[in-house]
């Protein structure tokens, strides 16, 4: 069954709306991507999922049960088979508390008081690759990456069955980016984990992401396979995207497709395809709005797409 | 040498803790030439972040300078009273925080922040105003003028990146100091960024000091890297060399766990196996020998860092004849 059905989700700041409407689903042992523009509303969809940010219309299903605005109640009992890992990770650790408080805090909230705490500390630190002294210290006495660290332990406290995780290996270094994510990998076989991972490293998304969702101007614009989208980009947003990525080459020659202008406003959204005034692939059709289209699993937002081998 | 704007020389720094010292930065020496942009790589911990806090002197109150100097245009600035070092900062250095946070106040508004910053300008407020727009725009954030009156945890993750680096950049400075400034950006945007710090070390002939994980973005940005591991300097030299002749078994390795060099989906990713020693317990010898595949009876010494050839230095024993017989 679905353990993550995400249909129509809106949010809007006052005049501004955010999210226009996202849907994704994702099944249990799954790993969905989530990429886009910066500002186009990815953390506030995976917000909005675990009720941290306010969500107007749409429907999110958790193994079945309609969280979206469900009352604490509700949700308490939920927190611990859905975590979160934050985008900002030294601004999300409380900083009066120990590392040791911190990671066992989901035990303290959950009320699990028989458990060996110290126990638990170590065996979770062991688990991200940090020396169990680190238990003693506070946040501003880690470096950014240990400090994400800490963030990633903290969520999987409770063996979760949904991680939501906003950008989880920024600052880590690709080493501990390998074992972090390796890590959330082997969960994933093990325990039938779903993940559902923001982030802006392409690299990253292609090695682990069974299937991905692109966002511009808060909503998807196409989904599908990983394997298929890096092949064959059909949007012409995922397509300029994708050929920005720099290469671990100083001699690289890349082709890189530009977008034109500037991200437009949220507050007086482009007739027609959103994506048309800063599109390199624009034809006279684009001024119509595309709609949500399906065919073979492949999801895409488009009227003129491109197909292998349409040069710029 | 006139065209040196920074030198950091024999700098050694630690955190008092409970444990002990935690020798954070050991022996820490190299240059930046005026216009040039250097990129720091390195595992996390390595002390990055504690290098560039220590030359701003905006250092935690646990921390200790044990020795060395770091000369900008000439003047140590760990002698510098605190007024000057203020003056400077902001001014001829410009820092990009690790945490976007670091720099935003939670409860100013982006545009009274910005106003703030150009407390030395003599320009009206509607002019200011105006150029604190400008700069928004030129980050890519759609309706500028609108979003000055927005407060910090109205943007994302990545708008609050580039608000950062706009900020830096208004004052123009002869240095720029960005530790991992563009983690939350697409790679467009990313792109756009490092185009636009291009220009400016073009425009203004400004030197940066870029630290990153993002190999792809060394490789485009910089001119010169620094490899660190534990506290040290291990490697440094031209880009292309460090990414195509790589010195030190260290800088090798990381470039071969870069995802990006591998085209096919891997479900497990490579890694350097093994531990990050103690910085509190500083084991002896090579500070890379407990996870060095390649280490050597005459491992146990520490390798100084050696001038391989003009511009290339290294600290490995492999790169010494004696070593091979
Ligand atoms: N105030 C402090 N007290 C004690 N130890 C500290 C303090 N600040 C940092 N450290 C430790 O010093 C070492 C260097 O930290 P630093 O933040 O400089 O690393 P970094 O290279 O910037 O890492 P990252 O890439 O993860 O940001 C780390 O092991 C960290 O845990
Ligand atoms: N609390 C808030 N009040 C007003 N606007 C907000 C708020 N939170 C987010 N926004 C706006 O919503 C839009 C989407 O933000 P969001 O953080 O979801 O983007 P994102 O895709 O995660 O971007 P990034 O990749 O930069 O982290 C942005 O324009 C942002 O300014
Ligand atoms: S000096 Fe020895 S242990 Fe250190 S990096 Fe070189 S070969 Fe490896
Ligand atoms: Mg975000
Ligand atoms: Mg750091």
């Amino acid at each position: 069954m679905t353990l993550l059905d995400v249909k129509n989700l809106k949010t809007s700041y006052g005049p501004v709306n955010v999210l226009a409407g996202v849907s994704f689903a994702v099944e249990p042992g799954e790993t969905y991507a989530l990429v886009g523009e910066s500002g186009s509303g990815k953390t506030t969809v995976i917000r909005a999922i675990a009720g941290l940010a306010p969500a107007q219309e749409g429907s999110v299903k958790f193994d079945g049960q309609e969280i979206r605005g469900a009352s604490e109640r509700t949700l308490r009992p939920l927190r611990k088979d859905i975590a979160m890992m934050f985008q900002d990770p030294v601004g999300s650790l409380s900083p009066r508390l120990t590392i040791r408080s911190l990671i066992t805090e989901p035990y303290r909230i959950q009320g699990m008081k028989d458990r060996d705490l110290d126990a638990e500390a170590k065996r979770l630190l062991e688990m991200v690759n940090l020396p169990a002294h680190f238990a003693d210290r506070y946040p501003y006495q880690l470096s950014g990456g240990q400090a994400r660290r800490v963030g990633v332990a903290r969520a999987l406290a409770l063996k979760p069955k949904l991680i939501l995780a906003d950008e989880p290996t920024a600052g880590l270094d690709v080493s501990v980016q390998g074992e972090l994510l390796n890590l959330l990998n082997d969960l994933r076989e093990r325990l039938g984990l779903a993940i559902v991972i923001i982030t802006h490293n392409l690299n990253v998304v292609r090695h682990v992401a069974d299937r991905m969702g692109i966002m511009y101007l808060g909503r998807l614009v196409e989904e599908g396979t990983t394997e298929a989208i890096f092949k064959d980009p059909r949007h012409p947003y995922t397509r300029c995207l994708l050929s920005a990525n720099p290469e671990p080459d100083p001699d690289a020659r890349l082709e890189r497709i530009a977008l034109k202008g500037e991200p437009p406003s949220l507050l007086k959204r482009p007739s027609g395809c959103e994506f048309r005034e800063r599109c390199p692939f624009a034809q006279e059709i684009c001024t119509q709005t595309p709609q949500w289209e399906v065919d073979n699993g492949h999801g895409l937002r488009c009227l003129a797409p491109l197909h292998q081998g349409r040069a710029a | 040498m006139t065209d040196t704007l920074l030198e950091i020389d024999r700098l050694s720094v630690d955190y008092e803790t409970a444990r002990g010292d935690l020798k954070a930065l050991r022996d820490i020496s190299f240059d930046i030439r005026k216009g040039e942009i250097v990129g720091i790589v390195g595992e996390s911990g390595c002390g990055k972040s504690t290098l560039i806090s220590s030359i701003l002197r905006l250092t935690a109150p646990n921390t200790r300078f044990r020795q060395g100097e770091v000369r900008f245009k000439g003047q140590d600035l760990l002698q510098l009273p605190e007024r000057k070092m203020r003056d400077l900062r902001g001014a001829d250095i410009s820092i990009v925080f690790q945490d976007p946070m670091q720099t935003h106040n939670p409860v100013l508004s982006i545009g009274q922040q910005m106003l703030d910053i150009q407390h030395r300008s003599k320009a009206s407020k509607a002019e200011k105003r105006a150029r604190a727009a400008q700069m928004l725009g030129a980050v890519g954030i759609p309706d500028p003028e609108a979003r000055l009156d927005q407060f910090p945890h109205e943007f994302s993750g990545g708008m609050r990146q580039r608000i950062a680096i706009a900020m830096a950049l208004m004052s123009e400075p002869d240095l720029l100091i960005a530790d991992e400034p563009t983690t939350a950006l697409d790679a467009t945007l990313e792109v756009q960024i490092i185009e636009r710090l291009q220009e400016l070390q073009q425009e203004f002939n400004c030197a940066i000091l870029f630290i990153s994980h993002h190999l792809g973005v060394i490789a485009e940005l910089c001119d010169r890297v620094v490899v660190m591991y534990a506290g040290a300097v291990v490697e440094s030299g031209e880009v292309r060399e460090i990414f195509h002749d790589p010195k030190h078994p260290y800088t090798r390795r990381l470039i071969d766990c870069d995802p990006g060099h591998i085209k096919e989906r891997a479900r497990v990713l490579p890694t350097i196996p093994g531990e990050v020693p103690d910085l509190a317990n500083l084991p002896g010898g090579c500070i890379f020998r407990d996870r060095c595949d390649l280490a050597t009876a005459r491992c146990v010494e520490v390798p100084p860092l050696a001038k391989l050839k003009e511009g290339h230095h290294a600290a490995c024993w492999l790169n010494h004849k004696e070593a091979a017989e």
